[in-house]
């Protein structure tokens, strides 16, 4: 039988994989999949301990989280696609207009 | 039996993963996503979570992804050379590594955790009944939220992506 731990492990191994992701990469788009990427480990943990727990606090918590994903992808998406259409760039480095 | 299954597809997100974050080519990345994606609901099949899984697969492997593939050949971002990352982007990722890595360790190594077995009744995680009873009674007023959520993440989106006139 697989133990709690080991879906601990391999959920907070997706994580850091998009953690890193988001810090490293510097096309938006890439790092907006890695978000994706961060909610989904964590909606994998939510399972497990919601499985282990007993009770369907945890499933209704990521029933939740997967309908506010889909909401954040469709205005993040806009956003990127007004941005192109102002700078002709997704680069995250080139975005810098508030900097100073 | 189910334990080799968990090993498969728990290696195949984690590949999956490391593709989006290592691949030059934007597209070969949303693939490699979408393979996760698709693993990740056999993982919540494992946890005897279907309907989320059957969710997992409509919403993100589906609905997200596609939208995702069409703004992605709709942008046609040519892939520009590697900049160097800045020390202080080095010191965030170890930083935050370490804090992940403590905290994951922390909560493996707690007495209440270790060795627990799935106590969870076999017909909850199946039941849709069980499922819908709990949305529109406990969670009645999150599930109103969430609609109202999408109904302005709906019109934000028509917002934000109307052509705007620049004169």
């Amino acid at each position: 039988m697989i133990s709690l731990e080991q879906y601990i492990a391999v959920s907070s191994l997706l994580f850091a994989i998009g953690f890193f992701g988001v810090l490293f990469r510097k096309n938006t788009l890439v790092i907006y999949m890695c978000l994706e990427l961060m909610l989904n480990a964590a909606n994998l943990a939510l399972i497990a301990f919601s499985r282990y727990h007993g009770g369907m606090g945890g499933n209704l918590f990521v029933f939740f989280t997967i309908t506010v994903a889909a909401a954040e992808v469709a205005v993040g998406l806009a956003i990127i696609v007004a941005l192109f259409r102002k700078r002709q760039t997704v680069e995250v480095e080139e975005l810098n207009e508030l900097k100073n | 039996m189910t334990d080799i299954f968990f090993y498969i597809f728990a290696t195949a997100a984690l590949a999956g993963a490391l593709g989006v974050v290592f691949s030059r080519n934007t597209v070969n990345g949303a693939m490699c996503l979408i393979g996760t994606f698709l693993s990740m609901a056999s993982l919540f099949v494992l946890l005897e979570a279907y309907f989320l899984a059957v969710i997992q697969v409509l919403v993100y492997a589906g609905a997200v992804m596609v939208l995702f593939l069409f703004i992605i050949m709709l942008l046609d971002v040519k892939e520009s050379a590697a900049k160097k990352t800045s020390i202080y982007t080095w010191a965030a990722s170890l930083i935050g590594f370490g804090i992940l890595v403590t905290g994951v360790v922390a909560i493996s190594a707690s007495e209440s955790i270790k060795n627990k077995a799935p106590t969870m009744p076999e017909a909850s995680g199946t039941s849709l009944k069980a499922f819908g009873y709990e949305l529109f009674t406990t969670y009645l007023l999150p599930m109103q939220v969430t609609g109202f959520l999408l109904l302005i993440a709906m019109i934000g989106v028509i917002v934000l992506s109307k052509k705007v006139n620049t004169e």
